[in-house]
């Protein structure tokens, strides 16, 4: 008996989203899940009744139907009081839950003996629980958003350009915190054209936020500010300090500033004065994005865009569900995963297994039960502390010629050593006539050399096949084997020498006729 | 042709060669490099053949000889499919072996060649030395062969003592060098050359036979060296300064591309001559600690397409695996296509990917891949950190970030193409296996990575597939 997955409607004013969208209902159904769709749940986020019919979803007339008949229930906001009221026993609930700021919410789920899974409660360190990381993928389309507002409210170009009538000066952004929206922004600012500058109390970030084509603002204090599970922690009041100065300064200097600083379960630090504001130029507009947390800006009224010394701040809490689009499909693509993970075995029923980390972590009401916070979850591996550099590599032993490193100085003498008794020896015993062989021979293993090192490594393999072919030039061995003149009163066994070296010529020609023409096919096809 | 003809005629042929091997220093010159070897050669036979040491009696035998052995050559030539150049290469090293063990027995009894004290000693060693030379090219080449075919299976055979084996044959054979030079006629000389001879056999049969699959561009290019020196050798006995210079010219090349192949893998040529690499030494304690534990992140063929579709820097990594696969040609369809959509598609190659040096490179030039965006590892490893996708074909230890982060991992140290530092990378493999060093890649587990598996070329066609719907 395979589960209904309910779509409700969101209730709370203003919201877009939707928990599911027609594509993800496909691969639901795929996992052998009944889905239900309120009539008009998506309808904000441009996702009609007709279209989750033809992915085939049931639409149902209204909540009530809705919840009744769900197994488990979709959706983006907390339950309100009304629907909480629906929650029925032994149903899965799916959403945002923010149990830490929402006890009573906690409580009275807990009384309908429901099982719940609050998508913000997702251990994020796990690696294999980044796909369905809901808070990552919303923040990033809210740092996009807080830009695009940042751009609507802003009065000229991002870009700087020189037209006919002039030039005009790329704009300023300062993004405060480089967390997932944080480093949204900056890489939406960049591309937009503007000169994006960012601050962040962990100093690892610095690389992903010039990677993204901003600069990293550093505060002149030493202070490490990494508190675990991708946030930072408060500072020391030193700390505080110099960054408010940072902040003072780059407030004069740019157009816009986007705050993106949360501490969990904190409220969020006041980053921007009534001072700061004042000293910033008129038509710069601030985009708070921690308004629903109390907001980073002292001057900020969370949900509204409000003008202030001649600066507009925007403390709009719902920047996600203005891309409801594209928020509802990440999201429902988020649900997707977490749905593949509590139902592995594809039949339509989930197992909310409580042995695993992932899962554990996101079950807050277990069957009534509370079960949050949950213990911290024990890492598959730990990852190393920090990552060991890179090592240098074990030096090279022997074979020290060539383009590495020097020999040592004893290789060096003993390599001369022995080439020096060689040569000694051959001096001492060998006849002339060897002699003069060999200085051929040394020198020609010197051109080689020289000569081979400029080959490029593209063209090992052609290399390969041409001084093979130019190696059957053992064949003039067997040339003059066949019928050499002979003195007078020597005689040789004329019958065995020629049939082997006519072997040894046929062998030799293979290789020479077939290198070459070989070479010659494989160099054709070199072409830019 | 007077002999000093002769001689001049050699010297243009000597510079011809070492122009061939210069042109190949850029593929716009390559083909002229190849056009100057043909050249060469042609002389040096030309002038050998109308020279004073060969009678018009022997003329029909060598052009009868050479008619035969040119059609085999030429008709190989334009049979061999491109992923199977290791084997040819390999097969016709071993000819070269054989035909200066040939020439050296021929030499050898050949009485009309009278010499006395010295002269007769060197020309004796020349003629052992040459045909050791040339025994153990010809054995080691046609193992080779077996093995890069698939004829004789990669794993490396190990026999128990097996330097102790290598150091016996070397004693007797230097024993029987003694003997062979105190023999007083060419009958008791055939004893201690016939006997080294099948040692040298041996020798290279057990050399080639105890390396492993991942070491074979050694190998390959190190039968490259000794087919030269087999040359070489040919050359003093029959003091014959071509072949010198000649034997010396490939014999350098190839030992030059062993060592390059060698450092590419961070190791001793000794130690991969002493063999045993394949199969890895120290590998398995490594697995029982369970290394890099986690979980990989499959993908399918179409979220593999929508990746590559939205990046604007894309590097494909090739290995062995697309060339087992047959795959290129899809690989150059797929990167056709992207860069017609302007995503700027690139190619990063490892020195040792592949059989043979440069082997990925004459794969991707067969399929059209144009060779300015088939980059050398240390040219592209740089670019990484802005490349949106990089996607590994049937490759494995060359991307092994073990090699960097690990100093007791047995590949620790190998320069490897860092694949991981891209926003994402794609491993296609055939499954979790691990690559010929048996060494675990912690780069499957790292959380931007994404593993299609699946046959190479049947999973490339699906992305084109998806890339074009």
């Amino acid at each position: 008996m395979s589960l209904q997955i309910g779509v409700p409607r969101e209730t709370f004013p203003g919201e877009k989203r939707v928990a599911t969208v027609p594509e993800v209902v496909e691969k639901l159904k795929k996992l052998g899940f009944g889905v239900l769709v309120e009539s008009g749940a998506g309808e904000a986020a441009n996702c009609g009744d007709d279209a989750y019919r033809a992915a085939g979803a049931e639409v149902v007339p209204d909540a009530a139907t809705l919840w009744s008949r769900a197994d488990i229930v979709f959706k983006v906001r907390a339950p309100n009081a009304d629907e909480v009221a629906r929650v029925r026993e032994g149903q899965t609930l799916v959403s945002f839950i923010w149990p830490a700021q929402n006890p009573d919410l906690m409580q009275q789920l807990a009384a309908r003996k429901a099982t719940v899974l609050a998508i913000d409660c997702l251990p994020r360190q796990l690696s294999r629980a980044q796909k369905m990381d809901a808070l990552t993928s919303m923040a990033g389309i809210s740092g996009y958003r807080a830009v695009i507002e940042a751009a609507n409210a802003f009065g000229r170009f991002f870009n700087g350009q020189i037209t006919a009538a002039g030039k005009v000066p790329p704009a300023k952004v300062f993004i405060a915190g480089a967390g997932v929206a944080g480093l949204a922004a900056i890489g939406t600012a960049a591309n937009l054209g503007a000169i994006v500058r960012a601050n962040d109390t962990r100093a690892e970030v610095a690389d992903q936020v010039k990677s993204l084509g901003g600069e990293f603002v550093k505060v002149d204090y030493e202070e490490e500010g990494s508190g675990g599970g991708g946030y930072a922690k408060v500072m020391s009041e030193g700390f505080q300090k110099a960054q408010r100065e940072m902040y003072a300064q780059q407030a004069k200097d740019v157009d816009i500033i986007i705050t993106t600083a949360l501490i969990p379960g904190k409220p969020a630090p006041k980053l921007i004065t009534a001072e700061m504001v004042q000293t910033m130029k008129p038509g710069s507009v601030i985009v708070d994005m921690a308004g629903e947390q109390g907001g980073n800006c002292e001057l900020t009224v969370p949900g509204e865009a409000v003008v202030r010394h001649g600066v507009t701040i925007i403390g709009y809490t719902d920047l996600a569900s203005r891309l409801a689009k594209q928020s509802s499909t990440l999201y429902a693509t988020n649900l997707f995963r977490l749905t593949e993970e509590l139902c592995k075995t594809k039949d339509g029923v989930i197992d909310v297994n409580m042995e695993d980390d992932a899962i554990r972590g996101l079950t807050v009401i277990k069957d009534g039960a509370v079960t949050w916070p949950a213990p911290p979850p024990k890492l598959p591996a730990a990852p190393p502390p920090a990552a060991k550099p890179a090592m240098p590599p074990p030096a090279p032993k022997g074979h020290g010629h060539g383009a590495g490193e020097p020999m040592s100085a004893g290789g060096l003498a003993a390599v001369f050593g022995g080439g020096g008794l060689l040569f000694l020896l051959i001096g001492l015993y060998a006849p002339a006539a060897f002699l003069g062989h060999f200085t051929v021979f040394i020198l020609a293993c010197f051109v080689g050399y020289m000569v081979i090192w400029n080959v490029t490594p593209a063209l090992h393999t052609p290399l390969m096949s041409v001084t093979n072919a130019i190696s059957s030039i053992i064949a003039i061995g067997a040339l003059v084997q066949i019928a050499p003149p002979v003195e007078a009163g020597l005689s040789r066994p004329e019958e065995l020498i020629r049939w082997i070296a006519i072997v040894g010529i046929g062998l030799t020609c293979i290789n020479m006729f077939g290198g070459f023409a070989v070479t010659r096919r494989m160099l054709a096809m070199f072409r830019k | 042709m007077s002999s000093s003809l002769v001689t001049v005629a050699y010297i243009g042929a000597t510079i011809l060669f070492i122009l061939s091997l210069g042109g190949l220093s850029n593929p716009e010159t390559s083909r002229r490099g190849n056009l100057y070897g043909i050249v060469g050669m042609t002389i040096a036979v030309l002038a050998t053949v109308f020279g004073p040491r060969v009678m018009a009696a022997g003329i029909p035998y060598i052009v009868g000889a050479m008619v035969v052995g040119g059609a085999i050559g030429l008709y190989a030539a334009r049979a061999v499919q491109m992923t199977q150049m290791p084997e040819l290469v390999a097969i016709m090293h071993s000819l070269v072996g054989l035909a200066a063990c040939l020439v050296g027995f021929a030499s050898y009894i050949d009485t009309s060649i009278a010499l006395t004290g010295a002269e007769k000693t060197i020309h004796e060693i020349e003629i052992y030395v040459g045909i050791l030379i040339g025994a153990v090219t010809f054995s080691g080449s046609v193992i080779a062969f077996g093995k890069l075919s698939g004829k004789i299976g990669g794993k490396p055979l190990l026999l128990p003592a097996r330097h102790w084996i290598n150091l016996v044959g070397l004693v007797v054979v230097i024993w029987y060098g003694r003997e062979f030079i105190l023999a007083k006629d060419i009958a008791s000389g055939m004893t201690p050359l016939i006997v080294m001879t099948v040692i040298s056999l041996l020798f290279g049969i057990h050399m080639v036979m105890a390396i492993g699959g991942a070491d074979m561009p050694v190998v390959v290019s190190m039968l490259n060296s000794y087919s030269g020196w087999a040359a070489a050798a040919t050359g003093f006995m029959l003091s014959n300064d071509l072949l010198i210079v000649t034997g010396a010219l490939v014999g350098s090349s190839g030992a030059i591309l062993s060592y390059i192949m060698c450092r590419a893998m961070n190791r001793n040529f000794i130690s991969v001559i002493a063999g045993g690499f394949g199969t890895g030494e120290g590998a398995p304690a490594k697995k029982a600690e369970g290394q890099p534990a986690g979980e990989v992140t499959p993908i399918g063929a179409a979220e593999t397409a929508e990746l590559l579709r939205e990046a604007k820097n894309v590097i494909i990594v090739p290995g062995y695996g697309m060339a087992v696969a047959q795959a290129q040609h899809t690989v150059f369809e797929i990167t056709k296509h992207l860069r017609e959509k302007g995503v700027n598609v690139r190619f990063g190659i490892h020195p040792v990917a592949g059989r043979m040096p440069g082997h990925m490179n004459v794969l991707l030039a067969e399929a059209k891949v144009p060779y300015d965006i088939v980059l050398e590892m240390d040219e592209i490893n740089a670019d990484f950190p802005d490349t949106d996708v990089s996607m590994v074909i049937g490759a494995n230890d060359i991307v092994n970030p073990a090699a960097q982060d690990d100093p007791t991992s047995p590949i620790a140290g190998m320069p490897v193409l860092e694949v991981w530092k891209a926003k994402t990378s794609i491993v296609m493999k055939r499954s979790m296996a691990s690559g010929y060093a048996g060494v675990d890649n912690p780069l499957f587990y790292k959380d931007n990575n994404r593993m299609l598996f699946g046959d190479a070329k049947k999973m490339l066609d699906e992305v084109l597939g998806a890339l074009k719907a």
